[in-house]
């Protein structure tokens, strides 16, 4: 692999190992994982409670240091075993989106400011975050709230907010923890469809844990995880 | 996008409520110091008023303010016999306290030595100096009598004819001028059946003696007014208030009065020192003990706020760390919003003590220089208050998002 070429790939992880506690206790949550999504690709990744998924997705995010192990997102190799080859934090503004089961928006900001925020930590000129966040809040179906407290929407507007949130700074690879599961069925679906239109137009690679099996014809992919490791 | 502003337009009704109660405790850390410099300048006032070069009192003594000191009333024609002396004054100081209206109130009495002091270097706010060599008074306004109020002291009526501002005893007594006859009256005033026991007890005495048996005069006298008996001293002063003549060198002036071996002379300057270092030192010790342990529990609150703030922002300040936030941003967040506590607070004490500490018993005197030092402190205090918040912010894991 040409490290520092265009890399069609959003995420490349190769072995990917992280335990935790040692000796009798040591529980390897994560063991000798290698996964790969493309630029525009939406991955379901499932498994039962205490598979692993959260723990990877934490490894994906930059969160956590893999114990052993290589990452390597939008063609630049972020961990190599337990250390950092990029600035973490920096790399996660620039190149990463997240959305969790709950929205976690910041309460005291509109939606409009929340996804504003991400640009403007991102060094995103005035103007520039500020036509973004509109037009993020339009295409996701939400701009009449936009002037809304997090605490005057629903939880699907919450979520939407959220999906903006995380696409304001264009990411390579957007890790979507349970986002559905505070959400109805119909609510769930119309979250679900959102990322698979976001993937395949916004060519982000997002990977999405859930346990929400009745929508999983939205992905272009599922992968299953049990024990910490990947089933084939 | 100013996050801190934010934060606390969300939460306006906890920040204000916040902040006042901050501002009353630096209110009272701000008056404390207040109430130091007030009783400094309550005790010097009158000293740096008369502007002497000199005070001459008893032997040995810090009198007149700092101790008692009495000297005989003739002492000023003596020290006027000095070279160089131009004015030579008697002073008599003694606090009373009389009913009035109902209550109780407590008036230092000063003596001017009329009719060559008329009360002209007072600060008067209303009414006049002195006109007459009986019957008039200036009153501070703190002692809360009227222009034109009359008011019984002892045996006489006096009228206060003027007003004075910031004219207090050490103690925070409000002064009041009267002629030197008038405060020596009111000081020695004493009930006619006081008076004539006095004289029964003394004609007594006398009639025990040789000198009443073999003088009919004397025993006649005893009966009489003390005035008229040569023997009996007449009533003393608590000092002599001297200026020099200008262009005269006052050492010299008072190195012969302090030859004298009767009397002890000092400058205004060091009558300052006795007032300040004397009667106000402990008082302002105990109010600079007092002031620090109040800076301490106010920065141990502002610590406690600021980090009890910092807590329920937790989770969001782990959400700015997991999309990637810097920690400059997370610790403007914090410092801003404790340097905003601070200063709104400061304001507050200041705001409300200008409407509050008028209405003191006790002057509390406001200086820039104190301002500006308690300031300068809120300041240091609102950043090291925010310290532990701003640890417990950059240590949190960004994975507590997903807790």
């Amino acid at each position: 692999m040409n490290r520092n070429s265009v890399s069609s790939n959003s995420l490349e992880a190769e072995s990917l190992t992280k335990r935790y506690g040692s000796g009798h206790t040591e529980v390897v949550a994560v063991g000798n994982v290698s996964l790969n999504v493309a630029k525009g690709e939406i991955v379901a990744l499932l498994g039962p409670s205490g598979a692993g998924k959260s723990t990877l997705l934490t490894l994906l995010g930059l969160i956590r240091p893999p114990d052993t192990g290589r990452i390597v997102i939008d063609g630049k190799i972020v961990f190599e075993n337990n250390r950092a080859k990029v600035n973490v934090r920096r790399f996660r503004r620039e190149k990463l989106g997240f959305v969790f089961q709950k929205a976690n928006l910041i309460p005291f900001l509109t939606a409009f400011e929340n996804v504003r925020l991400a640009m403007d930590i991102n060094d995103q000129p005035a103007k520039v975050s500020r036509k973004r966040s509109k037009e993020l809040l339009e295409y996701l179906g939400v701009a009449e709230r936009a002037q809304h407290l997090p605490c005057k929407l629903s939880g699907g507007e919450q979520q939407r907010v959220a999906v903006a949130r995380a696409l304001a700074n264009s990411p390579s690879l957007i890790l979507a923890d349970e986002p559905t599961a505070a959400l109805d069925s119909v609510r769930g679906r119309q979250v679900m469809e959102l990322f698979r239109k976001v993937a395949h137009e916004q060519h982000a690679g997002i990977i999405v844990v859930t346990h929400d099996h009745r929508a999983l014809d939205v992905f272009d992919r599922t992968i299953e995880m049990e024990d910490g490791k990947l089933k084939r | 996008m100013n996050l801190a502003r934010r934060d606390i337009q969300h939460n306006i009704g906890r920040f204000v409520l916040t902040t006042v109660g901050l501002g009353l405790l630096l209110m009272v850390t701000m008056g404390m110091g207040g109430i130091y410099r007030g009783l400094v300048q309550e005790a010097t006032s009158l000293v740096d008023k008369m502007d002497a070069d000199f005070w001459v009192v008893q032997k040995n003594t810090r009198g007149p303010f700092a101790e008692i000191s009495r000297v005989p009333v003739n002492l000023e024609d003596r020290v006027l016999t000095v070279p160089g002396v131009m004015t030579s004054n008697a002073f008599v100081s003694h606090t009373i306290q009389r009913e009035h209206r109902g209550k109780p109130l407590r008036i230092t009495v000063q003596g001017l030595a009329w009719p060559q002091d008329k009360g002209s270097w007072l600060p008067l706010v209303s009414g006049r100096s002195l006109a007459q060599a009986h019957y008039e008074m200036i009153a501070d306004e703190s002692l809360k009598l009227h222009l034109g109020e009359k008011i019984k002291f002892g045996k006489d009526v006096y009228t206060v004819v003027g007003l004075t501002r910031a004219m207090t005893s050490p103690a925070g007594d409000g002064m009041a001028f009267f002629t030197l006859q008038d405060s020596q009256a009111i000081q020695f005033d004493i009930p006619a059946e006081a008076v004539r026991l006095e004289r029964s007890a003394r004609y007594a005495r006398a009639q025990k003696m040789d000198v009443g048996r073999t003088s009919p005069q004397t025993i006649k006298r005893a009966l009489g007014s003390s005035s008229q008996i040569p023997a009996l001293a007449m009533p003393s002063v608590s000092a002599v208030v001297v200026k020099v003549k200008p262009g005269f060198n006052p050492d010299y002036v008072q190195s012969v009065i302090s030859k004298w071996p009767d009397v002890s002379v000092y400058s205004s300057q060091t009558q300052r020192q006795f007032l300040v270092g004397g009667i106000v030192a402990r008082s302002r010790r105990q109010l600079g003990l007092f002031r620090i342990l109040l800076i301490i529990v106010s920065a141990i609150i502002m610590s406690l706020i600021l980090y009890t703030l910092t807590i329920d922002k937790l989770h969001d300040i782990a959400m700015l760390k997991l999309i990637g936030a810097r920690n400059s941003v997370i610790l403007n967040l914090i410092m801003q919003q404790a340097l905003l506590l601070g200063v709104l607070g400061y304001a507050v004490a200041y705001i409300i003590g200008q409407w509050v500490f008028p209405l003191f018993p006790r002057r509390v005197v406001l200086v820039p220089i104190d301002l500006w030092v308690l300031g300068l402190i809120v300041v240091a205090v609102s950043i090291i208050s925010s310290m532990l918040g701003i640890y417990k912010a950059l240590t949190i894991e960004p994975n507590e998002v997903l807790a």
